[in-house]
């Protein structure tokens, strides 16, 4: 007896391991290599060992400005977002009204618009000469809090939103019909239901909010600076490796710190997804705040585009299309190696590869991490798994790209070349958005579903077929659709990587934009607004894909 | 329950598999880097450079045609980055040739040896713009000036006589009239703070204060100052002085009047010149040194201005008419010592940020 159900679980965790190989050899090579790599650079002066160093440079008062600044701004930006995201996310997957699949799709627009033409935007919004210069915001804080609102809204209200779609009704049905106001249904039945949505979703903001780079040098009119920018000055300008292995170890503790956190207050059992999933209703007048949040929402996200796009249409001071029309060729006297077109090709291939992979990889460690656990080490190991996979998102890109070239440069691994590289580590980018999306629903479903349609004669191909799948189709079209925005927006590790005869659109906006000349501004604002409007059309067509009838019975 | 696990691993898989075709067809031109010791005809040289670089097409591939090398870009950020990147590997180099390592970051590499021995014959010119020391290391390619620019449709309709020295900047006169980007994440930025440094020696600290007492705005990168803050930049600025190069009125011609509608200040500026060297321990030295000689022929020093907004080394080289006629090179440009640049460069960006957010 003893003997048998070791060798079950002797089998159990061998599969564990199988399954996480894949994932694990990825984050290894890719992430782990080259960061510790580069910290290892920051340890040793003159060939010696020497940790102290690294400490003393914790010690500076302007570390400690560094740290402060990047906490509080990553922690209210993070709160705005999670706070104006729910009541978006609400209507946006529970209402049913004209047109929401087309915001659904505009509201992931930011998402993927470099930094330095958010920041144009932005600034020309705020700016002294700009419509909302009265309001002094220019180069303050909040105008790069507003920032990061923007650019992190839709991850808020796409993994909330994905989760609420499939919670069933009847929990909260029940509470009504027992006398409970709407807003007692909201905080006692469907708020704890959407927890683990939520803090996913807030770890995931906060991550980007802390790493945040462009947003917070131009907006801040280098009044401020994070962890991030000051590692990339370290790193890249003044090669004080010493200092950035710090900053770097510094940033690895704090997002490890956050993914403990934030695994306790995930850890309760999330409300087990139902396989009845209710139908979206027409909004009633018990709506209207929700409305009213997704209505500033909008605005906030409207405006700095409304601006960038008005100014891609400006031609020498009258409106046209030239900026446009430019985009087949290569700037004026030739900015660029390639056509715009050829880097929108570029971009799409490249995203079409960075999102397979993170599907892939995605999937196994959905899996990995949500198979119930037998003991407290083997819940330990899969905890620690869940978190291994996030990192990528709290480290500076810097580091990595630095990382690559001195880790991955000898047999068996010369890879840094490789045409891979680009497409990986979008991969590892967006592999934290797959998995935070798809492990919530995951996690819902009654592993009793399963044990009931393997004891009813099921293989395991088609149990994982009518039980798995059915639920997760809708959390994995919302994931491919994240992983190929990311793509197709991803700057930092991509311009560090990326080959000069195959540049993705992002970098040639920013090669246009270093360039002088109105035409070539005008051309990147144009290219940048095509990025957006590509974005938004495979947001829709993904949505498309959706079948409603998959969910239910 | 394993076993659902498993089946799903299959499906995984499956999935990997079909979607390798998408690598393979993206893997097509993946070049190996040149094994060969010398330039063997149909080896790889691998040039690296700043993301600005550019060249006409017609150009690279008649390069390819007459050495029978195979030219690879590969670009690696700005200079800074690029310089940086080199020194980290200068065991192993990413490449066999760079492109764009300038006077301000150039010393820091050569102190690390990065650059092999290739004395290139140099164009009329050439010589006066050879680093001391490193003459048979880096070879000049292109220069360009960093200067305070003025809006001068502005000031004529304001009737305010503009400013011409770095000393003007200060005065009330031309108090919240100013935007430059800044020292630590511009090289521009950078250029202007050593054009201050150069005029003012180790007073340019309370010069700043003083520039930051008359109102100047910072921006984090020469785009936005230029293109946002900018009087004559596009994008409805409130500011007509700007830190960008000699070359940018000849961006802001009208096509009506045939004047540029701005104007360099000339008594402002600080050189930046940008060299090309073989890279030591390249797998390809004759194929980099190859290179490095194209990067000085009369045809690529003649594309320059148009491909990268810089002014050949060559003296004889032509230029096009609208830099005839608008972009005035400095006569005089200030001047810091490489070494003393790399020496100070972090303490100088201190003492700036302090200053500047202060």
């Amino acid at each position: 007896m003893t003997r048998g159900s070791g060798r079950v679980r002797g089998a159990r965790l061998l599969t564990l391991a199988g399954l996480a190989a894949g994932p694990l050899l990825v984050v290894g090579v890719f992430f782990l290599l080259p960061v510790s790599g580069m910290i290892a650079q920051g340890f040793v002066a003159d060939g010696r060992f020497d940790p102290g160093g690294v400490l003393q440079v914790l010690g500076r008062p302007r570390v400690h400005r560094v740290v402060w600044f990047t906490l509080w701004s990553a922690t209210l930006g993070t709160t705005l977002t999670v706070m104006l995201g729910i009541p978006v996310a609400y209507v946006l997957h529970r209402l049913a009204f004209p047109g929401r699949t087309v915001l659904r799709a505009a509201l992931i627009v930011p998402f993927v618009l470099p930094t330095v033409v958010v920041g144009v935007a932005f600034r020309q919004l705020l700016g002294e000469g700009g419509p909302l210069g009265r309001l002094g915001l220019d180069g303050s804080p909040v105008a790069i809090i507003a920032a990061l609102v923007f650019f992190n809204l839709a991850v808020v209200v796409r993994t909330v939103g994905v989760a609420w779609e499939n919670l069933d009704p009847r929990p909260g049905e029940a509470a009504a019909a027992l006398g409970a106001a709407p807003w007692q249904v909201f905080a006692t039945v469907t708020l704890p239901a959407l927890r683990g949505a939520i803090v996913s979703a807030a770890t995931v903001v906060f991550l980007f909010c802390s790493t945040a780079f462009g947003v917070v040098l131009i907006l801040g009119g280098l009044r401020y600076a994070t962890v991030e920018t000051e590692i990339y000055l370290l790193t890249n300008d003044l090669l004080d490796l010493r200092a950035a292995a710090a900053l770097s170890l510094l940033q690895l503790l704090v997002v490890t710190l956050l993914l403990a956190l934030a695994h306790r207050a995930r850890s309760r059992r999330s409300a087990p997804t139902q396989r009845r999933t209710p139908h979206p209703r027409r909004p009633g007048a018990g709506d209207l705040p929700a409305l009213g949040a997704t209505a500033v929402a909008l605005a906030l996200v409207v405006l700095p585009i409304a601006t960038l796009v008005g100014r891609s249409l400006r031609v020498d001071g009258e409106w046209g299309l030239a900026h446009y029309r430019a985009l087949g060729g290569t700037g004026t006297d030739r900015a660029l190696v390639v056509p715009v077109t050829e880097a929108l090709a570029n971009s799409l291939r490249t995203a079409v590869d960075a999102t397979w992979m993170a599907l892939t990889l995605g999937l196994l460690v959905a899996f990995v991490v949500t198979r119930r656990s037998h003991g407290p080490v083997e819940r330990r190991v899969r905890a620690g798994l869940d978190a291994l996979f996030m990192l990528p998102l709290g480290v500076s890109a810097v580091t990595l790209g630095f990382g690559f070239l001195i880790t991955l440069d000898r047999p068996p691994l010369d890879l840094r070349d490789s045409p891979l590289l680009v497409p990986i580590a979008q991969a590892l980018v967006a592999l934290p958005l797959v998995v935070r999306t798809i492990v919530p629903v995951l996690a819902g479903i009654d592993d009793r579903q399963r044990q009931a349609a393997a004891s009813l004669g099921a293989s395991p191909f088609r149990t994982v077929l009518t039980v798995d799948l059915a639920v997760l189709w809708r959390p994995l079209l919302a994931a491919t659709g994240f992983a190929f925005a990311v793509s197709l927006g991803e700057f930092g590790a991509t311009s560090f990587l990326s080959r000069a005869e195959h540049p993705t659109l992002p970098v040639v906006i920013f090669r246009l934009l270093g360039h002088p000349g109105g035409a070539n501004f005008g051309m990147a604002l144009a290219a940048s607004v095509v990025l957006a409007a590509t974005t938004a059309l495979v947001m829709l067509a993904v949505e498309r894909l959706r079948v409603p009838g998959v969910g239910g019975f | 329950m394993h076993r659902g696990a498993t089946a799903m691993s299959t499906l995984v898989c499956g999935l990997a598999l079909t979607a390798c075709t998408l690598t393979a067809e993206n893997g097509d031109d993946d070049a190996e880097g040149g094994e060969t010791p010398s330039a063997t005809p149909g080896s790889t040289v691998v040039l690296v450079t700043h993301e600005s670089f550019a060249l006409p097409d017609r150009l690279v591939r008649r390069f390819e045609r007459e050495s029978g090398l195979d030219l690879e870009v590969r670009s690696a950020g700005d200079a800074g980055s690029l310089t940086n990147r080199l020194v980290l590997t200068a065991q192993n180099p990413i490449g066999d040739v760079v492109f764009g390592v300038d006077n301000t970051f150039a010393s820091r590499a050569l102190d690390e040896g990065v650059f092999a021995e290739h004395a290139a014959e140099l164009p009329p010119g050439g010589e006066e713009l050879t680093l001391a020391g490193a003459e048979d290391l880096l070879a000049p390619i292109d220069q360009g000036s960093v200067c305070v620019n003025i809006d001068t449709t502005w000031f004529a309709a304001q009737d305010l006589a503009p400013p011409q020295t770095l000393e003007d900047l200060t005065d009330p006169a031309y108090e919240d009239l100013m935007v430059a980007p800044g020292a630590p994440t511009s090289s521009p930025g950078m250029a202007f703070l050593l054009s201050t440094i150069a005029e003012y020696g180790d007073d340019w600290p309370d010069y700043w204060t003083r520039l930051m007492d008359n109102g100047l705005k910072l921006t984090s990168g020469w785009t936005d100052a230029y293109s946002v803050d900018f009087t004559a930049g596009g994008g409805g600025g409130k500011r007509p002085i700007v830190v960008s190069y000699d070359t940018s009125p000849a961006f802001t011609v009208d096509e009506e009047s045939g004047t540029s509608s701005t104007a360099a200040l000339l008594d402002t500026c600080f050189r930046q010149v940008e060299y090309a060297g073989v890279l030591a321990n390249s797998d390809n030295p004759a194929g980099a040194a190859q290179v490095v000689d194209f990067l000085l022929s009369e045809p690529v020093q003649e594309a320059l201005p148009t491909s990268m907004y810089v002014f050949p080394v060559d003296a004889d080289a032509e230029l096009p008419e609208e830099w005839v006629r608008f972009a005035q090179q400095p006569q005089d440009p200030y001047e810091v010592d490489p070494a003393e640049i790399a020496e100070h460069r972090a303490d100088w960006l201190t003492e700036w940020t302090d200053i500047t957010t202060r």
